[in-house]
C-alpha cells in the first residue's frame, strides 16, 4: 500500500525515539558502573587499611586496650548466636504470617488491614525496635539484657522483610497449581504442605537471607539493648551477656589512635566473610531445595 | 514433598530444645556463682595524705561482706559497668589489667553514654557507672529515692581543643564568650566578621561533637552555660576522625573535639588557644598536657567513675578492682592518650580507698594539682 506519510513533528518524534534508544543503555550502564565501583572502592578502602591487621588475635582474642592483642572474639560469637536465633525465630514466624495472608485470608479486610502494617512496620526506624524491647522483653518480661532479647530485637526487625518476601513468593505460585489441587479435593493445609510452600520456599529463603545480612550489620538496637562491648567471656546460653561485631566496629573506629581504624578496617573484612558464608550458606540450601524439588516435580 | 513439614518441625524442635537447654544453663551457671557466707575482711593501712603538709592518717576499718565468700585469696565474681563511651577506653584498659591477675572476676562494661549509664547506675543496676561529667542533681535525687548511694572517684582529665584549618592565618586567640555568641542556639554569627570585624566575611563553617556525647555535654553547659544548649546548624559527628577531616578541608571552619584525639591529628589541623574572659587578668592558654592537667586551659574538665556504695561494702572484689583501677591509673591513662591526674593523686587515692575513706576525692585531685602547680 506504499509507503505512510509522516508530517515533520512525527518524522522528529521518530528521531528523537531512535536516540533515546542508543543513548539509554550508555545511560544504564553508567548507572551500573557508578553502582559497581563505589562497592569496589569501599571494599579496596577496607581491604587497604585493615588488611594487614587481619589476624588469628582478631577472632580469637577478647578486647583489649591494646590494638594489638585485640580482638573480637565475644563480639563474634554474641554476633553468631543472636543473629542465627533470630533466623530461627523469624524464618518460621514469617513464613507462617505470610500462609495465612496468602493461603487462608486472601484478599479478605483483615489480610489487607495486615499487609500494610507489615509494611509499615518495615519503615520504623531500628532503633525503636530496641527501645520498645528494651522496655518490653528485657524489663518488662524481666529476660534482661541478654542474647534472647537481642535475638528477639532482631527476628522482629527483620520479620517484616522477610514476610513480604514470603508474600510474594506464595504469590507467585501459579494459582492453575492451586486450583487443579483443590480441583482434586485437597484441603487448603494439603495444597500449602504439597503444592505453594515446596514451590516458594527457595525465594522465602532468599527472603532470610536478606534478613540475616541486615540483622548481622545493625547496631543501633543491639546499643540499646546490651549496650555492652567489653565482654571477656562466651556467651554460653539464652541468657548471657552478650555484644555484637557492629558495635565493637563502631567503638574502634571512634577512637583516637590510628591502629583501632585499621583494626576496624579489618573487622569490616572478617564481618563481610561471615555475611558471605552465611548467604554462601543459604544459597546453598536453596540450590538444594530447587534441585529437589525439580526431581520431584518433573 | 514431605521434607518440608519435616524441616519446619526440625526448626521448632530445635527452638524447643535450644530454650530448655539455655533456661537450665543460665540457671545452672547464676546459681553456681552465688554460694557465699559471711566474711570479714580487716584492712589496717597507713596513709600519707597530701593534705597541707605531709600528715599521716591511720585508719582501721573492718568491712563486712555479707553474702558473698572471698576463698583462698583467689577474687571471684562479677562487675557491671556501664555509661560514658569517653571513659569507656579507660575502664577496658583497667578491667583487662585486672582480669589478667583475677581470671575468675567477670567484668563488663558497656557504652550507653554517660546518662545512658546513670539510668541504670541509680536503680542499682550497675555496680560502677563511667561518666564523663559529674552526676546531675536529678540522677542524685532519683539515686537517693530509690536508696542508692554512690562514690564519686575522678580517674582523668579529659579536655576539648577548639580548632581551624592550617590556612587560617587570623585567628590567634578566642575568649569564652566568642565561643558562647558563636555556638549559643539562634546565634547570629554567620560569617567570621560577626565574630571580629577585622576577621574574613566569610561563611564560618561549624564541626563539633553530636548531642549524645559527653563532649557536647561539656562543651554546652561549659561554653553555652546550659546544658545541651546549642546552635544546631553545624556539623555534628560521634567520631572526631570526621570532624578533623572536615575542619582540614575547608579554610572557613570552626570545630571542637576531645583533647585526647588532639595529639593525633596535631598536623593536619591547628589549635585555637582560649582565654577565659569571665577571670579577669586571664591569658590566652594553649592547650598542652600541662596546662590541661592543672585545668589551667579553661576548656578541661574531670572524667570519672561512679562506685555503688552496696557494691563496693558488699563485694571485695570490687573493691580490689577500684584500687587496682587507681593504683594504675596513670598508666592505663596514658595507653588510651588521656592526661593523667599527677601520679601523687592516684597514689593518694588508691591509699584512701584502701583505708575505707571514700570522700572527696575530688577536692583531692585539686588539692595535688595545686601543690604541683602552685608557686611553693
Amino acid at each position: 500500500m506504499g509507503h505512510q506519510v509522516l508530517t515533520g513533528a512525527e518524522r522528529r518524534h521518530v528521531g528523537l525515539r531512535k536516540i533515546f534508544d542508543r543513548v539509554l543503555p550508555i545511560i544504564l550502564s553508567v548507572a551500573v558502573f557508578v553502582a559497581v565501583a563505589t562497592v569496589a572502592s569501599l571494599l579496596l578502602t577496607v581491604i587497604i587499611t585493615g588488611g594487614h591487621r587481619l589476624s588469628w588475635n582478631l577472632i580469637l582474642n577478647y578486647p583489649s586496650a591494646n590494638p594489638e592483642d585485640a580482638g573480637m572474639r565475644s563480639a563474634i560469637l554474641g554476633s553468631i548466636f543472636t543473629v542465627g536465633l533470630s533466623a530461627l525465630i523469624c524464618i518460621p514466624l514469617s513464613i507462617a504470617t505470610a500462609i495465612y495472608l496468602v493461603e487462608y485470608s486472601r484478599g479478605g479486610r483483615l489480610s489487607s488491614i495486615l499487609s500494610y502494617n507489615i509494611a509499615n512496620l518495615a519503615g520504623v526506624p531500628s532503633v525503636i525496635f530496641g527501645v520498645v524491647a528494651l522496655g518490653f522483653l528485657a524489663y518488662w518480661l524481666g529476660m534482661g539484657r541478654t542474647v534472647i532479647t537481642g535475638a528477639f530485637t532482631l527476628a522482629i526487625l527483620t520479620l517484616p522483610l522477610v514476610t513480604v518476601t514470603s508474600v510474594e513468593a506464595l504469590k507467585a505460585v501459579p494459582d492453575d497449581l492451586r486450583f487443579g489441587a483443590y480441583a482434586l479435593g485437597a484441603t487448603t493445609l494439603q495444597v500449602v504442605r504439597r503444592v505453594t510452600l515446596p514451590r516458594a520456599l527457595p525465594m522465602m529463603l532468599t527472603g532470610g537471607i536478606l534478613g540475616i545480612s541486615r540483622a548481622l550489620g545493625e547496631a543501633a538496637p543491639i546499643l540499646v539493648v546490651s549496650g555492652l562491648l567489653f565482654i571477656r567471656e562466651d556467651p554460653t546460653s539464652l541468657f548471657s551477656k552478650f555484644t555484637v561485631m557492629p558495635l565493637q566496629l563502631y567503638n574502634w573506629i571512634s577512637r583516637p589512635q590510628p591502629a583501632f581504624i585499621e583494626l576496624s578496617s579489618a573487622g569490616i573484612i572478617v564481618l563481610l566473610l561471615i555475611l558471605l558464608a552465611l548467604n554462601g550458606a543459604a544459597i546453598g540450601l536453596r540450590q538444594y531445595l530447587i534441585r529437589r524439588m525439580g526431581q520431584n516435580w518433573r | 514433598m514431605m521434607a518440608n513439614p519435616k524441616m519446619v518441625g526440625l526448626i521448632l524442635t530445635f527452638l524447643l530444645v535450644g530454650g530448655v537447654v539455655g533456661y537450665v544453663g543460665g540457671w545452672y551457671v547464676s546459681g553456681a556463682s552465688t554460694t557465699g557466707g559471711a566474711v570479714t575482711v580487716t584492712e589496717k593501712i597507713t596513709v600519707t595524705a597530701p593534705t597541707g603538709g605531709a600528715v599521716t592518717v591511720t585508719e582501721r576499718i573492718t568491712v563486712t561482706a555479707p553474702g558473698q565468700t572471698q576463698t583462698s585469696g583467689q577474687l571471684a565474681g562479677e562487675i557491671e559497668i556501664d555509661g560514658s563511651s569517653t571513659v569507656y577506653p579507660l575502664t577496658e584498659a583497667a578491667a583487662e589489667a585486672f582480669m589478667k591477675l583475677h581470671p575468675a572476676v567477670k567484668i563488663s562494661v558497656g557504652i550507653s553514654g554517660t546518662g545512658g549509664g546513670f539510668k541504670r547506675f541509680v536503680v542499682g543496676e550497675t555496680d560502677i557507672n563511667d561518666a564523663s561529667r559529674p552526676i546531675l542533681k536529678s540522677e542524685a535525687e532519683k539515686a537517693l529515692s530509690s536508696g542508692v548511694e554512690w562514690i564519686e572517684i575522678p580517674v582523668a582529665i579529659d579536655g576539648l581543643v577548639v580548632v581551624v584549618n592550617r590556612q587560617n592565618d587570623w585567628v590567634n586567640c578566642l575568649t569564652i564568650s566568642e565561643l558562647k555568641k558563636i555556638w549559643e542556639p539562634d546565634s547570629k554569627v554567620t560569617k567570621w566578621s560577626d565574630v571580629r570585624p577585622e576577621w574574613p566575611n566569610e561563611r564560618i563553617v561549624l564541626y563539633g561533637a553530636g548531642p549524645d556525647s559527653g563532649t557536647f555535654d561539656y562543651f554546652t553547659e561549659r561554653v553555652v552555660g546550659k546544658l545541651k544548649a546549642s546552635r544546631t546548624d553545624y556539623i555534628a559527628s560521634e567520631d572526631d576522625n570526621v570532624l578533623v577531616a572536615g575542619v582540614e578541608g575547608e579554610k572557613y571552619a570552626l570545630g571542637y573535639f576531645g583533647y585526647a584525639y588532639y595529639p593525633h591529628a596535631a598536623d593536619k589541623i591547628r589549635v585555637v588557644p582560649i582565654r577565659d574572659d569571665a577571670k579577669e587578668g586571664s591569658e590566652c592558654i594553649t592547650p598542652t598536657d600541662e596546662t590541661v592537667s592543672t585545668y589551667v586551659y579553661p576548656l578541661a574538665r574531670p572524667i570519672f567513675i561512679y562506685v555503688n556504695k552496696k557494691s563496693w561494702n558488699e563485694k571485695p572484689w570490687l573493691r580490689e578492682f577500684v584500687i587496682f583501677y587507681l593504683e594504675n591509673g596513670e598508666n592505663f591513662v596514658r595507653q588510651v592518650s588521656y592526661t593523667p591526674f599527677t601520679s601523687q593523686y592516684y597514689k593518694a587515692a588508691a591509699a584512701l580507698l584502701r583505708a575505707g575513706i571514700t570522700d572527696g576525692l575530688f577536692s583531692l585531685t585539686q588539692v595535688v594539682v595545686w601543690k604541683n602547680a602552685g608557686p611553693h
